[in-house]
């Protein structure tokens, strides 16, 4: 067992796991943030997405005992003070998710680019969003999602 | 996956002696390539041993007119680099084409090119470049480092620390993506240097390649007509479910060719 200290949507915690955990293993059977979802497992579908020290990246692609030290956000950590992030917001008001599965990936990477400021038009969006698969195939709602998450995260932040 | 164990190293000679320690012990970069593959079962290290915790090896410098990338760097941090831009802007376009967003904050150009997948794009760079690269013993020129599929010149336990590439006059990355994958059908990196001609091809063949007799002609002249009777032969070229070899044959050409009026406007 390794023993591993993270900081996870602003709270510090300590944990142990085994050297062969990925990190959304672990933050779903040990810490229950079942938001972040698994899907394909391989590295390609984007549904295990969250932020590492600021950066998006596929949960189930990372050992967790790799992580000691780091600052995790999961989409169960977006909202503040239990209001909606604006990126959630927008997916809401947009449809952008029909069976749902893909979204909190969807939605870590969308402010991913947000924050980076490579949301600027729907062909960077779709680039953007290109590590991300959604099986319902409703990529146009999608983007029409982040277009408006970005200016309302714009204009929250201005 | 299977159970292993698992080792920060802190400085690169711990790095070599723990791995001389176990009995089947592999090196961990970014692990996009390492994680899957362990995943799936068909690599199966007893020991695991961390080179993140190295300092400075994830360093972009410009010593001179070399630029030095060190191996731990990140595809996003080659791709977003000022000085990567502004050294060769074909080498931060390949970075910031390789997989997606979130591949390139994890990937590194270390672990890509001790990996050498035919598809990688990093290798391309590499030999298109003429970049050399620093290891924790010795330097190897690209034109020696590429062995075969998967298979480098590397020591077991040699560690890739940097990446040098010198000045060249001109250069281009032009692709061919896997629309599903992303991996290179074809990737030709094209560069010019005092007139000198120099084209890498990688996702073509087993390993990455340099086309001599486009090469030799865009040397000698470098136009269009030039090569128009110029031909890679098929034979060598990979064929699978995404591709044929005389297509992948006929997608090289095509993409020298973007690549020579890339260069010439």
């Amino acid at each position: 067992m390794e023993t591993i200290e993270l900081k996870i949507n602003g709270r510090k915690r300590t944990l142990h796991c085994l050297p062969n955990a990925t990190l959304v293993e672990v933050l779903r059977d040990q810490l229950h943030l079942t938001g972040t979802h698994i899907g394909c497992d391989t590295t390609q579908c984007g549904a295990c997405t969250i932020h590492v020290d600021g950066d998006a990246v596929k949960a189930c692609t990372v050992l967790a005992v790799r992580s000691d030290g780091s600052e995790i956000t999961t989409i169960e950590g977006l909202a503040e003070n239990e209001a909606s992030h604006p990126m959630q917001k927008a997916f809401k008001a947009c449809h952008g998710l029909q069976c749902g599965f893909c979204t909190p990936g969807m939605i870590m990477s969308a402010v991913d680019l947000v924050n980076k400021g490579c949301a600027v038009d729907p062909a960077a969006i779709r680039e953007g969003l290109s590590g991300n698969i959604c099986r319902c195939t409703g990529y146009q709602n999608i983007v029409a999602a982040v277009l408006q998450g970005a200016s309302e995260m714009q204009e929250q932040s201005s | 996956m299977y159970q292993f164990n698992f080792h920060k190293a802190d400085n690169l000679s711990t790095a070599v002696e723990l791995f001389n320690a176990f009995d089947e012990p592999m090196y961990i970069a970014g692990g996009h390539t390492l994680i899957p593959t362990m995943k799936q079962r068909l690599s199966a290290p007893s020991d695991v041993i961390d080179l993140a915790k190295i300092p400075d090896l994830d360093a972009i410098t410009l010593a001179g007119d070399t630029l030095q990338i060190g191996a731990m760097a990140t595809h996003a941090k080659v791709a977003a680099s000022s000085l990567v831009q502004g050294h060769c802007s074909a080498l931060a376009t390949l970075a910031e084409g390789i997989g997606d967003r979130q591949v390139r904050h994890r990937g590194t150009i270390g672990g890509s090119l001790a990996n050498n997948d035919p598809a990688a794009d990093y290798p391309a760079a590499v030999l298109g470049l003429g970049a050399q690269i620093v290891t924790d013993r010795r330097t190897i020129t690209a034109d020696t480092f590429f062995k075969a599929m998967f298979e480098t010149t590397l020591e077991p336990d040699e560690i890739i620390q940097t990446i040098h590439f010198p000045q060249v006059d001109q250069a281009v990355y032009l692709k061919f993506p896997n629309p599903a994958s992303r991996y290179a059908m074809v990737g030709v990196m094209l560069t010019r240097t005092a007139g000198e001609a120099r084209i890498a091809i990688t996702g073509a063949a087993a390993s990455v390649f340099r086309a001599a007799a486009f090469e030799e002609a865009l040397t000698a002249d470098f136009s269009l007509p030039a090569i128009d009777a110029v031909t890679l032969p098929a034979e060598t070229l990979n064929a699978d479910m995404h591709a044929s070899a005389e297509y992948r044959a006929h997608l090289c050409k095509v993409l020298i060719k973007r690549g020579v009026n890339a260069l010439s406007s």
